[in-house]
C-alpha cells in the first residue's frame, strides 16, 4: 500500500494543483504533496513494505536510499518554492507547480520499480516532467536549453530501451524467469547471455549515463541548468541525477551478478575519469554560476560512476556520495537562486559582494562551496575518501593520482569563482536585501544535512548503504 | 503469415530510405506516418493469434504513430509558417547511400548475433537498422521538426526491437513506452513552435547563443 501511494499521492497533487487555479493555493499544494510523500518515507523505513504486481514495485536498500534522498531534497524545495513563488511568478503558475509534483512521482516510480521497462518510464517520465520548467521563460536561450535538453535527453533515453530490450533478448537462456524483473534477472544472472548482457550494458550506460550527465553526454547540463530557476536546477542536479545514478546502479548490479563485472568496470571508471577531466577544463574561468554548479555536477556524477567501476569500497562511497551530492546542489542552486533573485542581478548575471548585501544567502554559499568541494568535515569529504581509498585498495594508484590532481583543479575553479561573488565589491555598498526566511531554512536544513553526513552517520542507514554496496558487488569499507 | 511479416519490415526500411531522399518537410512526415501504420501491423503479422494483448498493441501504435502525433507536426508546420524543405547538412545522394550502408551493416551486425529461436530472421536487421537511420537523421538534418521526425524513427526502430518480446512484456508496461513517446514528441512540438517564433526559422543550427565563454 505505502508503495503505491507513494507515487499516488505526488501524481495526485499534480493533478490538485492543476485543477485548483487560484494562485494562493499552489504553494499548499506543493507544500501538502512533499509533506505526505516525506512521511510515506518515513513510514517506509519503519515498516517492511513488500511488494506490489508481482514483484515489479519493491523497495530494496538501494532504491530506499534515493528514495528518501529525492523525498528529502523535494521538501525542502518545496518550503523554498513557498518564498520563490510570492517574489515570482513563473508562465503558467499552476503548470510550474504541477511539473514540480509529477517529477516527484516519476522519481518515486523510478526508486521503487523493480522492473527495467518500468524503471525507464519513470526516468522518461521525469525527463519530461522537467522539461516545462526549464522552458517557462519563453525566452530564447530556455528554447534553446531546453530544445538541447529533450533532444539529448531523448535520444539517450532511447538508447536505453534499446539496451532494455537486448536484456531481455539475453534472458532468453532462462525461460522461467519473468522478463525484466529484477529478482528473476538477478537469481537467474548465471544463465543470461553474456554477450547480449555486454551490449545491454553498454547501451545502458550511454542512455541513463546521458541522464546522469556523463561526459562525453553531458553537453545539455550547462545549458538546462544555466536557464532553469535555481530550485528546478537544484532538483534536477540532486534529485534527476539520482535516478539516474540508481538506473545505472541497477544494470551494474544485473551485470556483476552475471559475473562480468571485469568487462563493465572499465567503463564506469572510464565515463567518470573523462567526465572529471572535462569538468576540471570548463569549471576554470567559467563565470555564470549555474553553468559553474552544472560542470560540478558532471564532475560529481563523474566521481559515482568511478565509485561503482572500481567496486570494494568505491560502491559504498559511490551511493553515500549520491546522497552528499543531492543536498549540497540543493543547497548551492537554491542559494544562486536567491542571489539571482534580487533585481539587480542581470542577464547574463554580474555579481559579487553577496556577502555583505545578502549575508545568509552569502554564508551559504561559502558551506556551499567547501560542501561541494569534498572538505572536511562535511560528507562529501567521506564519500570522496571511501571511494580514493577504495582506488588505492585496488591498486590502482594512477587513477587514484588523477583523480586527486583534477579534484584540486576543480577545487581551485570553483573557489575562485564563488569567492569572488561572496566577497568581491559590492556593486551599491549598504543596501542590504530582505531575506526571506522561507528562502533560507530549506537551504541552511541541506547544510546541517551534509554536516552530519560528514561526522556522524546513523545505524539504520549505514545498514542500507551496506546493504546497496552488497548489491553492487562491493562492500561497506 | 510470415511472409506478409517479411513484406511489412521491407516496406519499413523503404519508409526510412523516403525520409532520407525527400526534399520536402510534408513528406517526411507522410513517411514516418506510414512507417507508424506498418509498426502498428507488425504484431498483427508476426503473431497471427492475435490475442487482446496484440491487438490492443496494434490499435494503440496506430493511434499515436500514424494519426495523433503526424498529424500534429502537420499543424506546428502550418501554423509556424514553416519554409517547406528539409534543408539537410549532408546531401540527399549522399543520405541515401549512406542508408544503403547503414542497412548492409545492420544485417552484417545481426547475422553475427546469438539470436534467441523463434525470432524472425528480417525483424533484427530491420530494428538497428531503422535506429541507425532515425540517429543519422537527427544529427545531418538541422531543422528542428525534422530532428524529431528522427526522433520517432529511432524510437520505431526501438519499436521494432521490442516486438521480438511481445509475448513476454506485458501490455501495461508497453503502454507506458508509448505514452511516454507519445508525450515526449507532443513537448518537443511545442518546443519547435516557439522555436520558430521566436527565431523566424526552425533551424536548430541558429540555437548557439548558450556557450561557455
Amino acid at each position: 500500500m505505502i508503495l503505491l501511494a507513494l507515487i499516488a499521492v505526488p501524481a495526485l497533487a499534480a493533478v490538485g494543483a492543476y485543477a485548483h487555479r487560484a494562485a494562493e493555493w499552489r504553494a499548499p499544494w506543493l507544500v501538502l504533496g512533499a509533506l505526505l510523500h516525506v512521511v510515506l518515507v518515513a513510514l517506509a523505513w519503519g515498516s517492511s513494505t513488500g511488494r506490489v504486481f508481482g514483484g515489479w514495485l519493491a523497495l530494496d536498500a538501494l532504491g530506499l536510499i534515493v528514495l528518501s534522498t529525492v523525498s528529502l531534497l523535494f521538501a525542502v524545495v518545496a518550503s523554498y518554492a513557498v518564498g520563490y513563488l510570492r517574489r515570482e511568478s513563473p508562465r503558467g503558475g499552476r503548470a510550474f507547480v504541477s511539473c514540480l509534483l509529477a517529477f516527484l512521482a516519476a522519481a518515486s516510480l523510478v526508486a521503487l520499480s523493480h522492473h527495467f521497462v518500468l524503471l525507464w518510464v519513470g526516468l522518461e517520465a521525469t525527463t519530461l516532467a522537467v522539461a516545462p520548467l526549464i522552458f517557462h521563460r519563453h525566452d530564447r536561450r530556455s528554447l534553446e536549453a531546453v530544445w538541447k535538453y529533450l533532444v539529448l535527453s531523448s535520444v539517450g533515453i532511447a538508447l536505453a530501451l534499446l539496451g532494455v530490450f537486448f536484456l531481455a533478448t539475453a534472458q532468453a537462456g532462462a525461460p522461467a524467469g519473468r522478463p525484466l524483473v529484477l529478482a528473476d534477472l538477478l537469481r537467474d544472472a548465471a544463465r543470461l547471455h553474456p554477450a547480449w548482457l555486454k551490449a545491454a550494458f553498454i547501451f545502458l550506460l550511454v542512455g541513463f549515463g546521458t541522464k546522469m550527465g556523463l561526459a562525453p553526454m553531458h553537453t545539455w547540463k550547462p545549458d538546462a541548468y544555466g536557464e532553469a530557476p535555481g530550485l528546478v536546477g537544484g532538483l534536477m542536479a540532486g534529485a534527476l541525477t539520482s535516478c539516474a545514478f540508481l538506473a545505472v546502479a541497477r544494470s551494474t548490479q544485473v551485470a556483476v551478478a552475471a559475473g562480468i563485472g571485469p568487462f563493465i568496470q572499465p567503463l564506469l571508471v572510464a565515463f567518470g575519469l573523462l567526465s572529471l577531466v572535462v569538468a576540471a577544463a570548463f569549471l576554470i574561468g567559467q563565470t555564470d554560476l549555474k553553468r559553474l554548479l552544472a560542470y560540478s555536477s558532471v564532475e560529481h556524477m563523474g566521481l559515482s560512476a568511478l565509485g561503482l567501476g572500481l567496486g570494494a569500497a568505491g560502491t559504498y562511497g559511490a551511493v553515500l556520495h549520491m546522497i552528499n551530492n543531492a543536498f549540497v546542489k540543493g543547497l548551492l542552486f537554491l542559494a544562486v537562486g536567491n542571489v539571482l533573485l534580487h533585481p539587480e542581478a542581470g542577464r547574463p548575471p554580474t555579481l559579487s559582494g553577496v556577502l555583505s548585501r545578502a549575508p545568509v544567502s552569502g554564508l551559504l554559499l561559502l558551506i556551499g562551496l567547501f560542501a561541494v568541494t569534498g572538505s572536511p568535515p562535511f560528507g562529501t569529504f567521506l564519500s570522496e575518501f571511501a571511494i580514493l581509498s577504495a582506488a588505492f585498495q585496488g591498486g590502482h594508484y594512477w587513477i587514484a593520482a588523477t583523480v586527486l590532481a583534477l579534484l584540486a583543479v576543480i577545487f581551485v575553479g570553483l573557489a575562485a569563482r564563488i569567492l569572488d561573488v561572496v566577497h568581491g565589491p559590492s556593486p551599491r555598498s549598504g543596501e542590504k536585501a530582505r531575506e526571506s526566511p522561507w528562502l533560507i531554512a530549506g537551504p541552511l536544513l541541506l547544510a546541517l544535512a551534509v554536516l552530519v553526513l560528514g561526522v556522524f552517520i546513523p545505524r539504520a542507514l549505514f545498514e542500507a548503504l551496506s546493504a546497496a554496496a552488497r548489491a553492487l558487488g562491493g562492500r561497506a569499507p | 503469415m510470415p511472409r506478409l511479416a517479411d513484406l511489412l519490415l521491407l516496406l519499413v526500411m523503404l519508409t526510412s530510405f523516403v525520409v532520407l531522399g525527400t526534399t520536402r518537410l510534408s513528406t517526411c512526415i507522410r513517411a514516418v506516418a506510414f512507417q507508424g501504420l506498418l509498426l502498428g501491423m507488425l504484431p498483427l503479422a508476426l503473431y497471427p493469434n492475435g490475442e487482446l494483448h496484440t491487438w490492443g498493441l496494434a490499435v494503440g501504435t496506430m493511434a499515436v504513430k500514424a494519426v495523433i502525433l503526424p498529424r500534429f507536426l502537420s499543424w506546428a508546420i502550418r501554423e509556424a509558417a514553416v519554409r517547406r524543405e528539409v534543408e539537410p547538412r549532408v546531401g540527399y545522394a549522399l543520405s541515401l547511400l549512406l542508408g544503403v550502408v547503414a542497412v548492409a551493416a545492420a544485417f552484417a551486425i545481426s547475422t553475427g548475433l546469438p539470436l534467441p529461436e523463434r525470432t524472425r530472421e528480417m525483424l533484427v536487421p530491420a530494428a538497428l537498422a531503422t535506429v541507425i537511420i532515425g540517429l543519422f537523421v537527427l544529427i545531418t538534418r538541422s531543422k528542428a521538426l525534422v530532428q524529431v521526425v528522427g526522433y520517432l524513427m529511432l524510437e520505431n526502430g526501438v519499436y521494432l526491437f521490442g516486438l521480438t518480446h511481445v509475448e513476454r512484456v506485458p501490455f501495461l508496461v508497453e503502454a507506458g513506452v508509448l505514452l511516454d513517446v507519445f508525450v515526449g514528441v507532443f513537448i518537443m512540438g511545442i518546443v519547435v513552435f516557439h522555436i520558430n517564433r521566436e527565431f523566424d526559422s526552425l533551424d536548430s543550427a541558429r540555437l548557439t547563443e548558450l556557450t561557455d565563454r
